[in-house]
């Protein structure tokens, strides 16, 4: 069954051929995935291939030309983004974004107070990154790449989403602490939350995600699990040297 | 002594600048507005003292009871109405709407209420004064305004610092479309933002109506004077809003020791001295306009 080819059961998160503008350029043209619980869905690409426009367009930072985006069957396009992550759907976006003149602790402090019930309170987050209680009075500008990152990840998960969105979350940081950050996925996804990945690093993207949506220069390339994918095939959707086909996907 | 009697002087009318553009820093702080109506909005608060709290049967000089909390409101409405719309453009737009609510403002003044200068009647208390030593005496007036001024920064302060509506300020300040990503409602952030900064004003335009007489004119004067205080302070910084209102209440003192007319020239020398130098005023962070 291919993505759009949905069920009747409403998913988690359901984007139906969502095409994206920035000015002139399209972006984005007639993408459409789902997300359930659990799920890990890895969207990969290279450099301008419009991963970033969709999680923005996802969280309501953009707005979409055509297409639906639908959260547990109800259609989201038209609220705005405070009203979304309400709803459960957290983007952690690309650079990071946590608010350099609040300490690590007010960065928490401030995703948590519209939050969800759920399993993550600041406690939750200092258990999984234990070393934030030490320097939680610290301005986050004092924090290395790798701690800022954990940050802003502890930052999105406070509010207990259903969704959680992270945009480029190796990048600029050394492997042995892009491995350290990854520790912490399998322990959300216990908890039920749909993760939706973007990433740039596509061995690392592989070896996290459930499945894998590539795109290329806006339009889907290539998707399915990362078992089921051979590297070539990667490979030609990810820099488009070959002509390749969307292949299905097994769900 | 009579050095010492010109900075006590400047020191206290500071505290009056300071309360004056501590609603203008907290604006530019977070919003990134600068609000050309500011002048007139403290304008409006003491005619609304003069006018309307009689009616209350309250002495003019408790006016603050009635009118803080009506700026508050209209700071939120103004913001959620007005500046919102402009917000969402470019801060050019937001420029002229303010510009545009000033001159609307001062001709509603004119049209409503003449010309004529009005004072708030707060009796004796206008000329009582204590002597420190036989050279410098300070106005009741003066050091009460100067208290409400660094209470209010204080409690400014405190209120951005401590709370969680604070935290939430200082977050959408940093930055609007993360703290939106966080749940906030950007929008409603900036409200409150207004409101405080248009209480604040309103104290500040009761205080004026006090220490002298008001007219529908005297905002352009009053918004270069906060605008003065700002920058030198340095723009976003409450106490730094404190430090820049005495600095130009010094200056100003300083020039009319010399000559009355050179009290403003003195203190406009000051503020281009400061922009010169050291453009972000003296304890101003770097701004980024979005």
């Amino acid at each position: 069954m291919s993505d759009s080819e949905v069920p009747d059961a409403h998913h988690l998160l359901e984007v139906a051929n969502l095409t994206i503008y920035h000015g002139q350029l399209r972006a984005v043209d007639d993408v459409s995935f789902f997300l359930d619980k659990s799920d890990v869905l890895a969207i990969i690409g290279a450099n301008g291939a419009g991963k970033s426009t969709l999680l923005r367009t996802i969280a309501g930072l953009h707005i979409q030309t055509s297409g639906s985006i639908m959260n547990d069957g109800v259609e989201i396009s038209k609220l705005r983004t405070f009203r979304r992550v309400r709803r459960g759907i957290s983007l952690v976006p690309e650079g990071r974004r946590l608010f350099p003149s609040l300490t690590l602790e007010e960065n928490i402090q401030v995703g948590a107070q519209k939050a969800a019930d759920g399993p993550f309170n600041i406690a939750a987050v200092y258990e999984l990154f234990a070393w934030m209680p030490e320097r939680r009075r610290q301005k986050v500008g004092q924090l290395s790449g790798g701690e800022q990152q954990s940050v802003a990840i502890a930052r999105a998960l406070v509010a207990n989403p259903k969704v959680l969105m992270i945009d480029e979350v190796s990048l600029g940081l050394a492997p042995i602490v892009i491995e350290r950050i990854y520790e912490f996925l399998p322990k959300i996804v216990n908890e039920g939350i749909g993760v939706l990945l973007v990433e740039q690093d596509v061995s690392q993207a592989l070896a996290v995600a459930t499945r894998v949506h590539c795109l290329l220069e806006g339009t889907t390339s290539l998707t399915g699990t990362p078992s089921e994918l051979s590297s070539q095939a990667i490979e030609a959707a990810y820099f488009g040297t070959i002509h390749s086909t969307p292949t299905s996907e097994t769900t | 002594m009579i050095w010492l009697n010109v900075i006590v002087s400047g020191v206290l009318l500071g505290g009056f600048y300071a309360l004056f553009a501590c609603g203008l820093s907290l604006m530019f702080g977070v919003m990134k507005i600068i609000n050309l109506a500011h002048g007139d909005m403290a304008v409006v608060a003491g005619y609304t003292a003069v006018f309307l709290v009689p009616k209350f049967h309250l002495p003019e000089v408790w006016s603050f009871l009635v009118v803080v909390p009506i700026f508050a409101l209209l700071g939120y409405v103004v913001q959620r109405t007005l500046l919102q719309k402009s917000i969402d453009r470019d801060p050019f737009t937001t420029l002229l709407v303010t510009f545009g609510l000033s001159v609307v403002i001062e001709n509603l003044l004119l049209e409503i209420y003449t010309a004529n200068a009005q004072s708030i009647n707060i009796g004796s208390l206008i000329s009582k004064s204590f002597a420190v030593n036989s050279t410098i005496y300070v106005s009741y007036l003066s050091l009460t305004v100067l208290i409400v001024s660094i209470v209010v920064l204080g409690a400014l302060q405190l209120f951005l610092s401590k709370t969680s509506t604070g935290r939430q300020i200082r977050a959408v300040s940093d930055d609007r479309e993360a703290a939106q990503l966080c749940g906030t409602n950007y929008r409603h952030i900036f409200g409150i933002a207004s409101a405080l900064a248009f209480a604040t004003v309103a104290l500040a335009g009761i205080a004026y109506g006090m220490y002298s007489s008001i007219s529908p004119t005297a905002g352009g004067v009053n918004l270069l004077f906060a605008f003065e205080t700002v920058v030198i302070g340095g723009i976003g910084s409450l106490w730094g809003t404190l430090v820049g209102g005495m600095l130009l209440g010094i200056a100003q003192m300083f020039g009319a020791h010399f000559n009355e007319q050179y009290q403003v020239l003195a203190g406009n020398i000051l503020f281009l001295v400061v922009l010169a130098i050291r453009p972000r005023g003296l304890f101003g962070k770097k701004v980024v306009m979005s």
